[in-house]
């Protein structure tokens, strides 16, 4: 199996379902990139360059350059969902939301309900998050609290390039909007991903590892985190699961329960401030359906109710570090 | 509208004193003491300006990502600012905001913006402040080419018109937003037109030639404060680099870019100034080496200076929580 990159997973699924459907399209800020320049159109495949070699390939039809126009950009690719497309509109950062989220809560994520169960949504919103590259308070924050609880919408974490690849061809096959919330610090890791498509399934966590001692659940960019963590301890003896929900939208309350059964020690870690977060919402599940089992109190690994930070050494403190977890786990034992 | 030799050494100073930064944040940005990313106005100085020349303190500026400019031009203190963009304590916003959320209240500096269109609505709701509290002050949203597609500055637009808030919407049109040109992303034949179907009165100037720039700028100035609403400047720039120091721009063809640079705004005053007999040449040199020295020391110290307390983390979310 080959070992590529999150950013090439990403790639490779896009390009593997437009090869496969027609019907599949992209739109966004510079996912080409150079139209009406005088230079190479289509060679710069996003900021990031997840989308390179999309353009050349499927042309400025199918890959489509927008205006900074997010409502539009958005509410067009839903419009276009409901109607027989599979957009695939991009969100360059979802710090942006802000500036369309009408069109995804009000609009996309309503249709089937309100219209009575008779609308497909088939629309992904690609979009990238998360601190630590030094991108001050309006281009590093994550964001997924805000989307998880909206009803009809579904909401994916990736946490490494194969679970990127096979996490995003189901989203792009899910007749529902779905966000796939992109870990902006993953996308140099590198995995095994297999060539040939493959889906996961949304709604099902990822085991990384199992252990009797406590259970730690992060999501995207704090599972690698969390696996650090789970080493470190491991050398002093303590042995802990690890649980990626891979979505956060439908969750896998099952699994978690399952684990907090067994372990009876509960730690979240959440990349965002901790009211109404992720590990909150946990925390809840934990405390209002396992509660006989928890032998202490669920930690949560969270940022400070704060914006990000510019500065690096705030930066870096703002975001649960793998000393935190690990202090954090000691703290249940 | 004849300028003393003390207003055009003014703005050679602030032309250059924005180029000497500008240079200053490339080579910092290589050196790895710039965090994050730099977007710099290196070619559009002219405009900054020439929009904010006849400002005071008690106008109000909203800016952009691209905002160190804007900040230079209204007369933010670059000791405070290349602190801010190493993330240092004593930064304009205490290492907190960085490159693209410099703001300084006291200067009228309503932020560099890092949300695309998200100066435009603030900068009505500036004017608006002006007009009911019945002062003579105006507000001024910088926006590039890019920005006047965003929803929010088109929404803007129209409020400004229909509030008739004493406001200036200045579009730095520098042909790209990002890797866009904006041939391919702005619909209509110019954004003066957008504004006159809003119902306000525009100009498009060259953006690399101050005079141009201040002189219209004095029109749009004269119709905001005499109670008729918001007018549109486009200011035709180029941007000299990529959209952030280190793009490789390869939709910009060679010799598009060898025009961006040919027409330099700095050398365009200096031309301007020497043909007219306005000010020796001697003197305008005179200017570069003191505020080469300025930036030169206000960077070396920045370099120096301590990171932020970590007490500073959860400091000033609220007034009062
Ligand atoms: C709402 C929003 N969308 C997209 C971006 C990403 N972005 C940052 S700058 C930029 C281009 C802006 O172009 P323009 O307004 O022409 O300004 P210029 O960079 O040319 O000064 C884009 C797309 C953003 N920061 N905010
Ligand atoms: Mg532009």
């Amino acid at each position: 199996m080959a070992r590529i990159s999150y950013r090439k997973a990403i790639n490779q699924a896009l390009e593997q379902e437009m090869a496969r459907d027609p019907n599949v399209i992209l739109m966004g800020i510079d996912v080409g990139g150079g139209s009406g320049g005088s230079g190479d159109v289509g060679s710069v495949g996003g900021v990031m360059g997840v989308t390179k070699g999309l353009y050349p390939r499927f042309g400025p039809d199918r890959v489509i350059d927008t205006p900074i126009s997010e409502s539009a950009i958005i509410g067009a690719a839903a419009g276009a969902a409901v109607t027989g497309m599979r957009p695939v509109a991009e969100l360059m950062f979802v710090d942006f939301l802000g500036v369309c989220l009408d069109q995804i809560y009000n609009q996309a994520a309503k249709f089937r309900y309100m219209f009575g169960g008779k609308a497909r949504t088939p629309l992904v919103i690609r979009t990238m998050g998360g601190a630590g590259m030094r991108a001050g308070a309006q281009h590093s924050q994550m964001l997924h609290p805000i989307l998880t609880m909206i009803p009809g919408l579904k909401v994916v974490m990736p946490s490494s390039p194969y679970d990127a690849k096979g996490l995003l061809i189901r989203a792009i096959r899910d007749d529902d909007p779905v966000v796939f919330l992109e870990s902006k610090a993953l996308y140099d890791m590198k995995g095994e991903v297999p060539e040939e498509a493959y889906e996961i399934p949304f709604g099902e966590a990822n085991w990384l590892r199992e252990g009797p001692d406590a259970t730690i659940v992060a999501f995207g960019a704090m599972v690698p985190r969390a696996m650090q963590a789970a080493d470190a301890l491991a050398k002093d003896g303590v042995r802990v699961t690890v649980l990626d929900p891979r979505t956060t939208s439908p969750l896998d309350e099952d699994a978690i329960l399952e684990s907090v059964e067994d372990t009876g020690r509960l730690i979240v870690v959440d990349e965002s401030p901790p009211r109404c977060s992720l590990a909150a919402d946990v925390a809840a599940l934990a405390a209002s359906r396992a509660f006989g089992a928890l032998k202490a109190p669920v930690g949560m690994v969270t940022c400070p109710h704060t914006p990000v930070p510019f500065a690096p050494n705030l930066e870096d403190a703002y975001m649960p570090s793998v000393e935190r977890i690990v202090a954090a786990v000691q703290a249940t034992l | 509208m004849q300028l003393s030799r003390d207003d055009l050494k003014r703005a050679y100073t602030a032309m250059f004193t924005i180029r000497a930064f500008e240079e200053r944040v490339e080579k910092e940005f290589a050196d790895g003491t710039i965090p994050g990313f730099a977007h710099v106005y290196l070619g559009q100085e002219a405009s900054g300006v020439g929009v904010c020349f006849d400002l005071t303190d008690d106008d109000w500026i909203g800016s952009t990502h691209r905002g160190h400019g804007h900040c230079i031009a209204k007369g933010c203190e670059i000791e405070g600012m290349f602190l801010e963009i190493m993330g240092r304590e004593g930064g304009i916003c205490g290492g907190k905001g960085g490159s693209m959320h410099i703001a300084d209240m006291d200067k009228g500096m309503l932020g560099a913006n890092a949300i695309v269109g998200g100066s435009p609505p603030l900068a009505v709701g500036a004017a608006l402040t002006q007009k009911l509290r019945g002062t003579d002050r105006v507000a001024v949203a910088f926006s590039g080419d890019g920005a006047s597609n965003q929803g929010t500055t088109l929404e803007a637009m129209n409020m400004a018109v229909i509030l008739k808030v004493p406001m200036i919407f200045v579009f730095e049109n520098n042909g790209y937003g990002e890797f866009t040109a904006s041939d391919y992303s702005v619909g209509a034949a110019s954004l003066a037109d957008r504004a006159a179907a809003f119902g306000m009165p525009a100009q498009t100037v060259d953006g690399a030639d101050f005079f141009a720039v201040h002189a219209a700028m004095r029109d749009a100035l004269e119709h905001a404060r005499s109670g008729r609403g918001p007018y549109t400047l486009e200011t035709r720039c180029s941007r000299f680099l990529g959209h952030f120091v280190g793009d490789p721009q390869k939709y910009r063809g060679p010799e598009e870019l060898a025009e961006a640079r040919a027409n330099d705004p700095i050398s365009r005053f200096r031309d301007r100034v020497g043909e007219a007999a306005l000010l020796d040449m001697a003197e305008l040199d005179e200017i570069e080496s003191a505020v080469r020295a300025r930036v030169d020391a206000a960077a070396a110290a920045a370099r120096e200076a301590p990171m932020p307390s970590l007490a500073t983390l959860e400091t000033d979310v609220y007034v009062k929580y």
